[in-house]
Order: structure tokens, then C-alpha cells, then sequence
């Protein structure tokens, strides 16, 4: 269960939000929205302790994040603006890398799996600086069916992306949160959810 | 009544009570000044000259020293500011750290260049590389090192925290490369280390160079305090407590 | 935990590789400084063996200063970076990696191209073996220092010479004790061991420090 209480955000001398509570539980998705500039990018990077906020805590199944630390991050999956991909190595490099530093086993079929899953047969073995930039941000998002965080954070994870990778995207997150994870998301997408519930946070009025 | 010194770690707080004290360093600065000028020019014996007028550059130690010094410790104090900002998370801290910067750089110029004017009539060159001088030089560059850094930031909380950051890598570093300098040839150590006692320095000279340190540190205070104000203000040009200070010097 | 360090080492390596050309850029900067040299202060031998180790130190300064800018800079910008500080691996130890393939693909490539130099300026076969180790130990201080001022300065407006000014003054000790040790072991080798033992006392502190200072680094610019 996440929780926030009374956070504060600054960037510069601009206040972006302060006094900021929420909960997000088990199985709930949780859709920040608010125009450009209110701060969202800013709070999903709060949120995971890569900014540390100028009020107010973050905590994770009752625990400060700043205490968690490292142990927290093994709960964590972020997606933010950039992939995090490097495009001189291949799809399958990637996400091999990837799933080392989450600390998962997972064997190359595992792999060849999530990228089929993703619509990227045939493109496994290319340098993914060869691919369009919407099947980049699919080799990307392959970590989602890999990892098996609880909490997700994912930032604009729709855009670039066709009507195909959206729906299964939108797929991947309601699995995700019907099988009783945590999702906060930044998107002009809707999400329909098979299970579970979805709540709404409203970011600078 | 208890005392809340942590009342003053609000730069709304700290910004009236810096400007009272001001005042009161620029006056003890200007007579510390006066005092240690004269008696270091006018009381004290010609012990170096031996009477030959044309050793009285000896003199210039009365500023070269007192700024040497000066240089050393404003970076411990800067330093110390950093460190608690990123302990604590301080915003004034951060502030103060750098609000002294520019003065002991300064400082650290000021030994260097009366170096160079001590070292032509003594040496028969502006600058030779004479350990200490050389130190005070890697000195230097590590306030020009910090300012640079912390001017290259735009996002004010990301600038202070890693010009902290190098600050107290630099204090790490800097025995090591002081004694690099003093000591480039290890086998020979021991018969280089230059040792100095401040009980057998002749009385007057101490008085003068003291006074003329204390004269320094007012300085420094007073100085720091009016560049830790002005940063004050840009940094908290949005809060309601300086929009009001505005509108009330507007009004006046 | 080492599976990870391999896991960073090979990335980068492999990322090197097919990049191809960074690799001999830096060695390519080394030999060229190197060779102008002599070029402005005179080619007579007794000149040229009395600068040899400081002009080949201060070349390697710049060299792996230069390939410092780099370090950081391409995981920062793709978004690499920001995954490794969020994974529950020590960040320390992610970034030990980073600088352990650094130095294999820069700082390695001037000791071996040491004799080389030597030659150049007629240095003793004893004086060069003498430069290989001192490079050798001291090399990887240069990076793990070096990795301090990179990962401050990422993704600042002209961070190459911001790079320089903040990290140069903290080589001294090391430029002092290299080169140095190159120039008594022309006079007697032995009187080289206490400039051995400071460097090889430099490398195992920047070890232990460096890496922590740089991912505390790394954390701030983040942000």
C-alpha cells in the first residue's frame, strides 16, 4: 500500500502542489491528471524517490521510502519519458540487462516470449536503434511483462505508441492491477479495468 | 527563557537580524583595520631590515599571512555549511556556504598576489614554486572549482547540493594535495617539513598580524552576511514575507 | 552481487565495442599531446628525458579527463541511468562497474601504449617499465576521481571544461606521484617504492570512497 501525506513540491521557486494525501491500495489503479506544468511528472518521480520532496513523506506498507531505500525499489517498476534502453544492443540484450539488475531469472525463452507478446517477432536480434520509435517504447515496455513488481509508476507510457500497443498496454495494466498490484499513471488514455478499482487525483485545480 | 537558535535557520528570520549585524562587522572591521595597520607599520621593531630600509617589504606579512590563514579556514567554514545543508536539509545553509565562497576566494587571491609582491624583492621573481605558494594556488582553484560548479546549475536546489558535494570532496582531497606539494619526493620528507611557532614570533608582529586576522574575520562576516542577504532575497522573491518587505520599501 | 558488476562491465564493453571509434579517441589524444611536445620545446635528448614523465602524466590527466566527459553522459541521456538508480542494487557498486569498464577501454589502452612514448623520449627500458606501473596504479585513480566530477557535472551546458576545472586540482597528488616515481628511477630504482606504496595507498582509498561519492552525485543531479 502506498501512502502519501502532506507532500510538498518545489521546482525552482515555483510551488507545484503541497499538502498532498492519498492512498493507493492493493489492486487500484490510480490516474493523475492535471494540465502541463502542474507537477504530475514531478510527483510520479517523488513517488519513487528520485526526488525528494520539500514536505511531507512517502511511504510503502507503513515504512518511509527514504528508510526503505534500495529494498523499496525491488517493490518499484518506473517508466518514465526515456525508454532506458540502449540502442546499439538489441531488444534481447536489453531486456537481459534489465532483468539482472531487478534481480529476476528469467531464461532467454522468457524473453523471446515478452517480445512476441509485445509484436516485436523478427526484430529480437536487431539493434533496436534500427526500429521506428513506437517499437523502441515496445521493447520497453516488454520489462512490464517481465517484472513482477507490485507497484507501478509509469509516466505518459501511451504515447508513440499505434491502437494496437495500446490496447495491449491498457491489457497489461488491468491484469496487473486484477491481479492485485499497484498502478499510478500519467496518460490522456483511458484505462478500462477488468477488476479492481480506479481512482483519480486532479493535480493545480 | 529557552532560546530557539532554530528560529534563525529561516531565512525570513535571518534576514532582519543579518542586517543589524552588519553594521556592527563593517565597524569592527574598519577599527581592527586601523589598529592593525598602524601598529604593524608603526610599532613594530625593523627586526628583518637590521635597519636597511629597503627590507621593510617585510611588512606586507600583515596581510599576506592574516589572508593565508583566512583562505584555509573561511574553506573549513564553508565546507561546514555545505555539510550541514546536506545533512539536514537546511536551505540556509546551503545559502551561507555560498554566500562565503567568493570572500575566501578572495582571500586566497589576496595571499597569492601579496606572495608574488614579497617574492620579487625577496626572490627576484613574482613567483617561484615555493610549496606554500603552490598550495594556496590548488586552494584557489577549488573555490574558483565551487563557484564555477554552483553558477553552472540553473535549478537552485540541485546546484547547491552538488557544489556541497564537491566542497567536501575537496576538503578530503586537499591534505592530500597540500602534502603532495610539500612533499613530492617521499624519501626525503622528514628533512623538508617546515615547522613555524607563533610563541617566537616577536610580540608586536604577533599583535599586528592577530588584529589584523580578527580584522579579516569581521570582514568576512560582514561581507558574507550582505551576499547571503541578497541571495536570500532572489531565492525567496515568491514568498509573501519578501513581497511584503518590497511593498513596504516601495511605500517608504 | 558480482553477477550484477559483470552484468554492467560486459554492457558497457560490448557498448564500446560496437561503437568502435570512442575507444581510440582517447588513445589517439594521448599520443598526438605527447608528440607536439617536443615539437615546442626542442627535440634535444637531455631536454626531452628530463620532461618525459611529466609531459607523459600530464597527457594522461587530459586524456582520461577528456574520456571522463563520456562516463555518464549516454545512460543519462537515454534513460538508462535513471533505471540503474532504481533498482536494489547498490548504486555504488553499478557505478565501480561504470568506472571498471572506463578504465579498461581508456585508461588501459596509455599503459600499454607507455613504451611507445617512452621511446619517444628516450627514456631507460628501466624508467619505462617504471612509467607502465605508475600509469597502471595510477590510472584507475584518475577515473574513480574523475567519475566524482562526471557525474556532478551530467548534462550541464559545457561540462567538458567545467569537468576540468573542478577535477585537475584534485589530480595533483597524482601527477606529483607518478611522474615523480619515473624521474628518481632514473637516478636509482630502488628510491621508487615509497611513490609505489602512496599511489597503490591513493587507488585502494579511491576504491572505497570514490564510488560512493560519485552515486551520491549521481542522486543529486537527478533530480
Amino acid at each position: 500500500m502506498l501512502e502519501v501525506t502532506k507532500l510538498e513540491c518545489r521546482r525552482g521557486d515555483r510551488q507545484l502542489f503541497a499538502g498532498l494525501d492519498f492512498v493507493v491500495g492493493a489492486g487500484t489503479l490510480l490516474h493523475v491528471r492535471g494540465r502541463n506544468g502542474s507537477g504530475k511528472t514531478t510527483l510520479l518521480r517523488t513517488l519513487c524517490g528520485l526526488f525528494a520532496p520539500d514536505a511531507g513523506e512517502v511511504r510503502w506498507r507503513g515504512e518511509s521510502i527514504r528508510e526503505l531505500g534500495e529494498d523499496y525499489h525491488r517493490d518499484l517498476l518506473y517508466f518514465g519519458h526515456l525508454n532506458g534502453i540502449k540502442c546499439d544492443l538489441t531488444g534481447m540484450e536489453n531486456l537481459a540487462i534489465g532483468a539482472t539488475l531487478d534481480g529476476d531469472r528469467v531464461d532467454q525463452s522468457a524473453i523471446l516470449e515478452a517480445l512476441r507478446r509485445m509484436g516485436l517477432t523478427g526484430f529480437e536480434d536487431l539493434p533496436t536503434r534500427l526500429l521506428s520509435q513506437g517499437q523502441k517504447k515496445r521493447v520497453a515496455l516488454a520489462r512490464l511483462v517481465l517484472n513482477r513488481s507490485p507497484l507501478w509508476v509509469l509516466d505518459e507510457p501511451f504515447t508513440a505508441l499505434d491502437l494496437d500497443a495500446v490496447t495491449l498496454l491498457q491489457g497489461l495494466i488491468a491484469d496487473h492491477v486484477a491481479g492485485g498490484g499497484l498502478a499510478v499513471l500519467t496518460t490522456h488514455q483511458e484505462v478500462p479495468l477488468t477488476s479492481g478499482q480506479a481512482e483519480r487525483l486532479d493535480l493545480g485545480g | 527563557m529557552a532560546l530557539n537558535w532554530f528560529r534563525f535557520a529561516s531565512p525570513a528570520a535571518f534576514y532582519p537580524l543579518a542586517g543589524r549585524l552588519i553594521p556592527l562587522f563593517w565597524v569592527l572591521t574598519v577599527l581592527a583595520l586601523a589598529l592593525g595597520l598602524y601598529w604593524g607599520f608603526f610599532e613594530t621593531a625593523d627586526r628583518l631590515g637590521g635597519g636597511n630600509p629597503q627590507k621593510e617589504y617585510y611588512r606586507i606579512i600583515f596581510i599576506h599571512v592574516p589572508s593565508a590563514w583566512m583562505s584555509m579556514w573561511l574553506y573549513v567554514v564553508m565546507v561546514s555549511w555545505a555539510a550541514i545543508g546536506l545533512v539536514f536539509n537546511t536551505r540556509l545553509s546551503f545559502m551561507m556556504a555560498k554566500a562565503i565562497a567568493p570572500t575566501g576566494a578572495i582571500f586566497t587571491f589576496l595571499a597569492l598576489w601579496t606572495g608574488a609582491f614579497w617574492g620579487r624583492p625577496s626572490w627576484g621573481t613574482y613567483w617561484d614554486w615555493d610549496p606554500r605558494l603552490t598550495s594556496e594556488l590548488a586552494l584557489f582553484f577549488m573555490y574558483i572549482g565551487y563557484i564555477a560548479l554552483h553558477s553552472a546549475i540553473d535549478d537552485a536546489r540541485r546546484a547547491d547540493r552538488a557544489s556541497a558535494l564537491l566542497a567536501i570532496v575537496g576538503l578530503v582531497m586537499v591534505p592530500v594535495i597540500f602534502w603532495s606539494i610539500n612533499c613530492p619526493d617521499p624519501n626525503q620528507c622528514a628533512a623538508l617539513h617546515q615547522r613555524s611557532n607563533l610563541t617566537t614570533i616577536e610580540g608586536n608582529i604577533l599583535f599586528a598580524m592577530l588584529t589584523m586576522t580578527f580584522a579579516f574575520w569581521m570582514y568576512s562576516f560582514a561581507t558574507s552576511l550582505m551576499r547571503l542577504r541578497s541571495i536570500i532575497l532572489m531565492r525567496e522573491s515568491e514568498s509573501l514575507w519578501v513581497r511584503e518587505l518590497a511593498t513596504i520599501g516601495g511605500r517608504a | 552481487m558480482f553477477g550484477v558488476f559483470w552484468c554492467i562491465l560486459t554492457r558497457d564493453l560490448t557498448l564500446a565495442l560496437r561503437r568502435g571509434t570512442d575507444v581510440l579517441t582517447t588513445l589517439f589524444f594521448f599520443v598526438i599531446v605527447v608528440s607536439l611536445f617536443p615539437l615546442g620545446v626542442g627535440t634535444e635528448r637531455e631536454v626531452l628525458e628530463e620532461l618525459g614523465p611529466g609531459v607523459v602524466w600530464v597527457a594522461a590527466l587530459l586524456a582520461s579527463m577528456l574520456a571522463l566527459e563520456r562516463l555518464f553522459a549516454a545512460d543519462y541521456e537515454d534513460g538508462t541511468l535513471e533505471q540503474m538508480l532504481l533498482t536494489f542494487q547498490p548504486l555504488s557498486l553499478l557505478v565501480l562497474a561504470k568506472i571498471a569498464a572506463h578504465w579498461l577501454l581508456t585508461g588501459l589502452p596509455l599503459v600499454l601504449i607507455a613504451p611507445l612514448v617512452g621511446m619517444q623520449y628516450h627514456l631507460s627500458d628501466t624508467a619505462i617499465w617504471v612509467m607502465m606501473l605508475a600509469l597502471l596504479i595510477g590510472t584507475p585513480v584518475l577515473s574513480l576521481i574523475g567519475a566524482i566530477g562526471a557525474a556532478l557535472t551530467l548534462g550541464l551546458r559545457g561540462g567538458g571544461i567545467l569537468l576540468s576545472l573542478l577535477i585537475l586540482p584534485l589530480y595533483i597528488p597524482v601527477l606529483v606521484y607518478g611522474a615523480g616515481a619515473v624521474t628518481v628511477s632514473r637516478i636509482e630504482f630502488t628510491d621508487t617504492q615509497p611513490y609505489f606504496a602512496l599511489l597503490a595507498a591513493f587507488l585502494l582509498v579511491a576504491l572505497v570512497f570514490a564510488p560512493v561519492a560519485a552515486s551520491a552525485a549521481l542522486k543529486i543531479s537527478l533530480e
